[in-house]
């Protein structure tokens, strides 16, 4: 005790001023006139929209990434108080004074400060010079792309963030690794690689491809350790276990916990809901939950139920009956049984209502007790409003003429038999005596006579059937689809066998609340399942670029305009840097193929671990690049060119490594060596002056005539816009 | 010298100890080496050594391998016969060239006699013709059942007609399949009277007198070769017999393979192609110790056939040909690390695989294209996927030889065609827009197919002159920069477009026809330009690349080549786009043009060059294949489904009282291979850690693995490029796209179990149990796809009665799987 009293406290700490002075800059040049332009800018206004839906928690569904993104910029808008009170309706529209700009476009602006400190370290790390890492963070810095999306409420930032903080943490952990395994700042640096990739991915779908990269080094790295036979056999599984744990198991519940948020934030009802399952819906608050609330559980023969299909494509209906008949005839001349249309309908309606009926017996009404209808049951269904029966036969359907008709049964006597009786098929049943449950059960209806299955054959009416959607009875032979499934919505137990009377009724006899009923696994895979498979109008736009374009910078992005003046903030990169960013990984590349060609005749140009570190690196940049560029090439959605950036950042790095590579190796004499230095100098004096020119289209603070703007008008592609005056 | 020494100072103690040196010595490299060297004649002692240490040895043996009969050992080979395999430049499997020392220490104290290598391959000769016979007669049993058209035989059978007709047609596949079926039904058509009448129109249409089994005959022949290469393959790949008399019984009884064999379907041909580029480069890599020999040569060659051959049926060929290139690269960066080999010897072993892997493939397949396109030179129901150059070249085609007015000028009538591939004539008929789509207009569409509804009338915006074959009115010709209007000739409404969104692509304009009798309003005018030409050109027909502009909203017209639902009769959809982006969507050209007033002239349409037709046809075909897409809501067969045997394929016949045919593999079969993919990777990886870990295998073990991870690399690698695409398409698939899949995964099945089952024979017991233990293991897994064969066949040769369903059936107790039906 003291012993340590004895003792001056002393702390010696190391700062590298080199970080602390582009922490600064970095600062500076994103959070410069942060809340400047005060008006929607670009993508904002789709951001705003969810940010707004957080702030009054009401349930969204966004396919473009997983909420880990959205959450953090809402994180933004909660510190700065916003109450989610302003409609983002266009771009250019002015915020009102409840929107507190700079708050919610502080984080992303940090993520992108940030961002240059970090290539510094990634590059010390890679074993490189302090002055090649000046220069990628410098080269960061004054990216005008990256720059203009750092500063506005847009995801890029933060993934490039923590893109580059996946790969920064996995070094060190990297360079731990020789000396000091298991130690604290090995742990550490572990788990935030994992973290970081799981914030990366939760950003973005795009995120995965940096996962990937991390995880692919990993992997060969792990494979070396098992091939290290100085390590015992347990250590080596030791090893492997952290590296699981770390990269496998923390992401993958880190994922999970953010879509846990989401879900725990967003608990009420909103625009969304149509989408989802009736079971998902029920769980919010408002919507179906007001309606469900205190339905019985159970379907019963007499049960008043609506039908809704599962799949929900194109449109979310309920299963739906009307007075109009089939036409005699079609347009293409075929005949229909001209019965009663039964189709499904994406509004609720008085005409959705149906009977659940025992085949045995008349009476339309819940028997006391209930008689649950079970997996296997046959049972009738009778049109709630026009107690018609639902029927179908051999006769062709109106648009699909592959399968059957589903009508309601009108007898015209003319030797058609009704064909009425259904058999109950629970698809997600847990045995075979399972009684049929509202919303929870997914149920096929078989037909009896000719084991056909109804089904929402996905195609509109015309207009003899007021475009509602074709529903058929499909041969179960064809395979199962979801489009076969039906769940009851809404549900009561019928108690009055005249019509009349029926539409009135109202009961609560068992107090049910399904919405503890669906575990937040359920809720979540639905949720993620319906993100990935929705598909989204493939609208093209004005801005929208191909791949190639991108590395050209043959595309550019206008973002904002000032309503008087011709002030705008517009998305194009600095062209010297792009250029030569394109150029290095070119180098790169041959320059890598050429050694290893060497290397395998047995030249060795590079000392072993001069070439270790050069591997390592450029599988680390150019992969990353390839990783997070490559991949576009294959997708169909509408592609921008801020979708270059996470690559372009990767590509900033290789840069100056590639430069020092060329210095160091390639430059024999002293004066190639002066030569090359000034070069580079004059390079980096251009690029900055590039930058600057460009600053205006950057910020979008000075107004610039039309003569200049056209001066910046370096390529024809580039949509500069220019105020006719 | 020194390596003939070395190897033989191996043979010398593989001979005299039986624990013999581990291999890390220079005793076991060297042959390695050697074997790079081209051209290095073998010493004529060391020939002569061989051949005695063979006679020395040879009779006590003989009589052991004539009553084992079928089974030898894999690795434990004869060490003379490898060795004499070697100097009779026979190309041996290659873990038998590579290190001869290992195999030869690796044979278990009682090995056979080293002369019994001739009665080795007299019986892997009897073997291969047993199987083939088999396999053959399996195939042409019934084949001539059921007597109509089974699934795709409508649309192949068809393209034969097609040709034989010499009609042009479009189809998503490249010809090659059909060229040969075609080339048969030649050959039919001379023997059995196959004329190219019969219509083909849909499954289950009797073909009475048409000759037909000449095509189902020629695809059972390609079909029934499948099973000889897999044997063929699995015994290169192994060196064991028993797991090719696995592999090949797997495939012989396998009654999807059987099923898809036995119809005029393009599968067995690519099967067969397949196949061939996978066994021909088997072999030409076993050859690696005498390259430039004339079977490396030949067999090198023959892979370049084979992928010239496979592409040319599907585009699934791509796969194959990946795999032949992967295993090109490793082989050349193996060679590259050889630093015995020179430079210019490794530039001479790069050049003959571009020679034969690239150029000859190349060529081949684009005279096959060739041949195609020549016996193809008429008119038919393909034409309007087509550019007009490219109908030029057609007879019968309106542009063939055409004679047509150069220059257009107003009060002409004309088709409009857009310059990008498959999208078709500017059309319009009288059908309006139904309601809540835009205006309740006219609707203007694309149209594939020549029509009288894609004529146009081409008129000035102010007047409207009427006829233009009144004389009084002198010609006037279109010039670049006009105002003009568009009158649909049959309904007399004008091209139309206005601030309303277009059917599909919202951010579009709608486009219409608008007005009685051709008069509108200002929304009809369009101004008329050519693509990179000054004001005031007159515009040529066919040549001129035009784009027309919207007067009014400044928009472009264009196609964007989404299909219309059922109401626009699924014709493609016509917009107005905003963005002025140049695309090939925006960009049109005149084809048709008829004008009396001015004289036709002979114009000799810009005659597409070969690569031109080549690309174009490539093109549309590519576009053609994006198009099958799946709609949402009908069930259709995952890539997941397929290895599992979810479901089948209905051939023939869906109720009990039909001949019904049902393509769905052997269950047995197929869940055995599932379970073998599994189990290799598992023992792949234990096996490959432990090697990671420097675990010391013993000798005979390492042989073991040495087949497990190259061998069944190899077919494992095969397996997963002829699968793992699927999941990637976005068109319908089916079924059967996973057959060539199945043929990788059961040669892999077949060098899993044989390693597996001598892996565990090794063990603990004696080598007469362990081999006990191996015959006993291989023999029931082939009686138990004989048995189940024997089982199932009625789904490939067909069966009538009541479905599996109803217990009467005879197949009822074998649904197995719900999704079945037959």
């Amino acid at each position: 005790m003291l012993e340590v009293l004895k003792r001056p406290v002393v702390v010696t700490t190391n700062i590298n001023l080199n970080i602390v002075a582009l922490t600064g800059v970095g600062l500076l040049s994103r959070l410069w006139h942060l809340s400047y332009p005060r008006a929607v800018v670009f993508d904002e206004v789709y951001y705003g929209q969810y940010i707004s839906f957080y702030m009054n928690r009401v349930f969204f569904l966004d396919d473009s990434g997983p909420p880990f993104g959205h959450m953090l910029l809402a994180l933004g808008g909660y510190l700065g108080g916003f109450d989610g009170n302003f409609l983002w309706n266009r771009i250019g529209a002015e915020y009102t004074s409840n929107v507190p700009v700079w708050a919610l476009r502080l984080l992303p602006a940090l993520a992108g400060a940030l961002s240059v400190p970090m290539a510094y370290q990634i590059v010390v790390e890679l074993r490189f010079s302090h002055c090649t890492a000046m220069g990628a963070a410098l080269l960061l810095l004054i990216e005008n792309a990256l720059v203009t999306q750092s500063r506005l409420m847009l995801l890029e930032s933060p993934l490039i963030f923590f893109n580059l903080l996946a790969v920064l943490s996995y070094l060190k952990f990297f360079n731990c690794q020789k000396h000091r395994p298991f130690s604290l700042p090995w742990w550490f640096w572990l788990m935030l690689t994992g973290v970081a990739c799981a914030c990366a991915v939760g950003i973005k779908y795009m995120g995965i491809f940096t996962y990937l990269l991390v995880l692919g080094v990993a992997a060969v790295h792990a494979w070396h350790l098992i091939g290290d036979q100085t390590l015992s056999n347990v250590l080596v599984l030791y090893h492997l276990l952290a590296r699981a744990v770390a990269l496998l198991v923390t992401p993958v519940t880190l994922y999970l916990l953010f879509f846990y948020i989401h879900l725990t934030l967003l608990c009420r009802s909103g625009p969304h809901d149509q989408i989802m399952s009736s079971a998902f819906q029920a769980s919010l608050e408002g919507g179906l939950a007001r309606i469900t609330q205190g339905q019985p559980l159970e379907v019963a023969f007499g049960s008043q139920v609506t039908l809704r299909n599962i799949f929900g494509k194109p449109l979310p209906c309920w299963l739906h009956s009307h007075q109009n008949t089939y036409p005699i005839i079609y347009e293409n001349g075929r005949g229909s049984s001209h019965q009663q249309q039964v189709t499904c309908y994406p509004f609720k309606d008085v005409n959705n209502w149906w009977v659940v009926k025992d085949p045995g017996r008349h009476q339309l009404v819940v028997s006391n007790p209930p008689r649950p209808v079970r997996h296997g049951d046959v049972v009738q269904l009778v049109h709630g409003m026009t107690t018609r029966f639902l029927n179908t036969h051999d006769v062709a359907a109106p648009l699909s003429s592959h399968a059957q008709e589903v009508s309601c049964y009108v007898d015209y006597n003319i030797s058609v038999p009704a064909q009425n009786l259904w058999r109950l098929d629970i698809v997600n049943r847990q045995s075979d005596r399972d009684t049929w449950k509202t919303i929870l059960s997914a149920v096929r209806f078989v037909h009896l006579n000719t084991s056909a299955v109804l089904k929402l054959s996905g195609a509109h009416l015309p207009d003899w059937g007021f475009r509602q959607l074709e529903v058929v009875g499909e041969k179960l032979s064809r395979g199962h689809h979801e489009s076969m499934a039906w769940n009851v919505e809404e549900h009561r137990y019928g108690t009055s066998q005249e019509q009349r009377d029926r539409e009135l009724e109202l009961h609560a006899p068992t107090q049910v609340d399904v919405s503890r009923n669906l575990s937040f696994m359920a809720r979540f895979s639905e949720l993620q399942w319906r993100m990935l498979t929705l598909r989204g109008e493939d609208a093209e736009h004005k801005y929208s670029s191909t791949p190639l374009e991108w590395v050209t910078l043959d595309t550019s992005i206008a973002y904002w305009l000032h309503p008087r003046t011709s002030a705008q903030i517009h998305l194009v990169g600095n062209i010297v840097i792009w250029a030569s960013a394109s150029l290095a990984t070119a180098t790169y590349v041959l320059l890598f193929l050429w050694y290893l060609l060497r290397r395998r005749r047995d030249v060795h140009d590079l000392p072993e671990d001069v070439w270790l570190h050069w591997v390592l690196a450029g599988t680390l940049c150019t992969g990353g690049w390839a990783l997070n560029y490559l991949p576009f090439f294959l997708m169909e959605k509408t592609l921008f060119l801020y979708h270059y950036l996470p690559a372009l950042a990767f590509q900033l790095l290789l840069l100056p490594l590639v430069l020092q590579h060329v210095y160091d190796h390639l430059c024999r004499s002293r004066v190639q060596r002066h030569l090359f230095s000034t070069l580079v100098v004059a390079w980096y004096s251009v690029a900055c002056h590039v930058s600057n020119k460009l600053r205006p289209l950057t910020y979008g603070d000075s107004s610039l005539t039309p003569g200049e703007l056209l001066a910046l008008r370096w390529r024809d592609s580039w949509d500069i816009l220019i105020r006719k005056s | 010298m020194l390596c003939a020494s070395g190897r033989l100072l191996a043979a010398r103690t593989a001979t005299s100890l039986p624990a013999p040196p581990r291999g890390r010595g220079p005793a076991l490299r060297c042959p390695r080496r050697e074997l790079h060297f081209p051209g290095n004649p073998d010493p004529p002692s060391w020939d002569c050594l061989a051949g005695r240490l063979t006679r020395a040895s040879a009779s006590p043996h003989r009589r052991v391998i004539l009553r084992r009969g079928r089974m030898p050992p894999a690795v434990g080979r004869g060490l003379a016969g490898s060795e004499l395999r070697l100097r009779r430049s026979r190309c041996g499997p290659r873990a038998a060239g590579r290190d001869v020392a290992i195999q030869a220490a690796a044979r278990s104290p009682k090995r056979p006699a080293p002369g019994s290598w001739r009665f080795e391959v007299a019986g892997r000769r009897a073997m291969l013709a047993l199987v083939t016979l088999l396999s053959f007669a399996t195939r042409f049993h019934r084949l001539d059942q059921p007597r109509h058209i089974c699934w795709d035989e409508t649309h192949f059978g068809k393209m034969g007609s097609y040709y034989i007709n010499r009609t042009f047609f479009f189809d998503v596949h490249p010809p090659l399949g059909k060229v040969s079926s075609v080339m048969l039904i030649g050959l039919a058509g001379y023997l059995s009277g196959y004329d190219g009448t019969f219509l083909f129109q849909k499954p289950g249409d009797k073909y009475e007198h048409h000759s037909y089994m000449g095509m189902r005959g020629f695809c059972a022949f390609l079909g029934s070769w499948l099973v000889p290469f897999a044997f063929l393959i699995v015994l290169d790949l192994s060196n064991s017999l028993p797991a090719a008399l696995l592999t090949a019984a797997l495939l012989t009884f396998d009654t999807g393979c059987l099923t898809l064999s036995q119809y005029i379907l393009l599968d067995p041909i690519l099967m067969f192609f397949i196949m061939a580029a996978m066994l021909s480069m088997v072999k030409y890599r076993s050859c690696a110790n005498r390259p430039f020999s004339a079977p490396w040569w030949s067999w090198l060659s023959l892979t370049g056939i084979s992928l010239a051959c496979a592409l040319g049926v599907k585009f699934v060929g791509l796969f194959i040909i990946l795999q032949v290139g992967l295993n090109t690269i490793a082989d050349l960066w193996h060679l590259f690390g050889d630093l015995s080999l020179s430079l210019v010897t490794v530039g001479k072993h790069l050049m003959a695989r571009v020679l034969c892997l690239i150029i000859l493939p190349l060529v081949l397949y684009m005279a096959i294209f060739a041949v195609h396109i020549m016996v193809l030179n008429k008119s038919g129901p393909g034409d309007g996927f087509f550019s007009s150059a490219f109908q030029a070249r057609l007879s019968g085609n309106n542009l063939h030889n055409a004679s047509i007015p150069e220059h257009l000028a107003y009060g002409s009538v004309i088709t409009v065609k857009n310059l990008r591939m498959a999208i078709g004539y500017l059309h319009s008929h009288r059908h309006l827009y139904p309601e809540g789509i835009g205006a309740r207009q006219q609707q203007v569409t694309t149209y594939l197919h020549k029509d009288y509804n894609n004529l146009w009338i081409i008129k000035k915006h102010n007047t409207n002159s009427a006829d233009p074959l009144d004389p009084s009115f002198p010609v006037e010709f279109v010039r670049h920069g006009d105002i003009i209007r568009l009158e649909h000739k049959e309904t007399s409404r004008n091209l139309h477009s206005h601030y309303h969104e277009a059917p599909l692509t919202r951010k579009h304009y709608q486009v219409t026809g608008y007005g009685t009798n051709g008069t509108g309003d200002s929304n009809d005018f369009w101004r008329i330009e050519v693509v990179n030409r000054k004001f005031g050109n007159r515009i040529k027909v066919l040549r001129s690349r035009i784009r027309l502009i919207h007067l009014v909203t400044g928009c472009v017209l264009g196609s964007s080549g989404k299909v219309l639902p059922k109401w626009g009769w699924e014709q493609l959809e016509v917009t107005c786009t905003p963005y002025l982006k140049q695309t090939l969507n925006s960009i049109w050209n005149v084809e048709d043009h008829i004008n009396p007033k001015l004289p036709n002239i002979s114009l000799d349409v810009l005659q597409p060059s070969f690569p031109e037709i080549l690309l174009e046809s490539h093109m549309v075909m590519i576009r053609g294949n994006n198009g099958l897409k799946p709609k949402d809501n009908d069930f259709t067969s995952k890539p997941w489904h397929w290895p599992i045997n979810y479901q089948g394929l209905r051939f023939s016949g869906a109720n009990d009282t039909d001949f019904r045919v049902y393509l769905l593999g052997n269950p047995v079969v197929w869940w055995l291979n599932l379970v073998s993919i599994a189990l290799y990777l598992l023992l792949g990886s234990i096996i490959v850690v432990a090697m990671q870990r420097g675990a010391q295998l013993p000798t005979k073990v390492e042989g073991l693995t040495r087949v497990l991870l190259q061998g069944g690399g190899q077919v494992l690698l095969g397996w997963m490029l002829h699968y793992f695409p699927f999941f990637l398409m976005g068109r319908i698939l089916y079924f059967h796209h996973y057959f060539p899949a199945m043929l990788f995964s059961s040669m892999l099945t077949g060098i899993l179990w044989d390693t597996l089952l001598r892996l565990c024979a090794w063990g603990p017991a004696s080598s007469s149990l362990a081999r006990a233990v191996h015959a006993v293991g291989i023999l029931s897994l082939l009686l138990g796809a004989a048995y189940s064969f024997y089982l199932f066949h009625p789904l490939a040769y067909g069966m009538v009665g009541p479905l599996a369903q109803d217990p009467r059936s005879p197949m009822a107790g074998l649904r197995w799987l719900e999704s079945w039906e037959f």
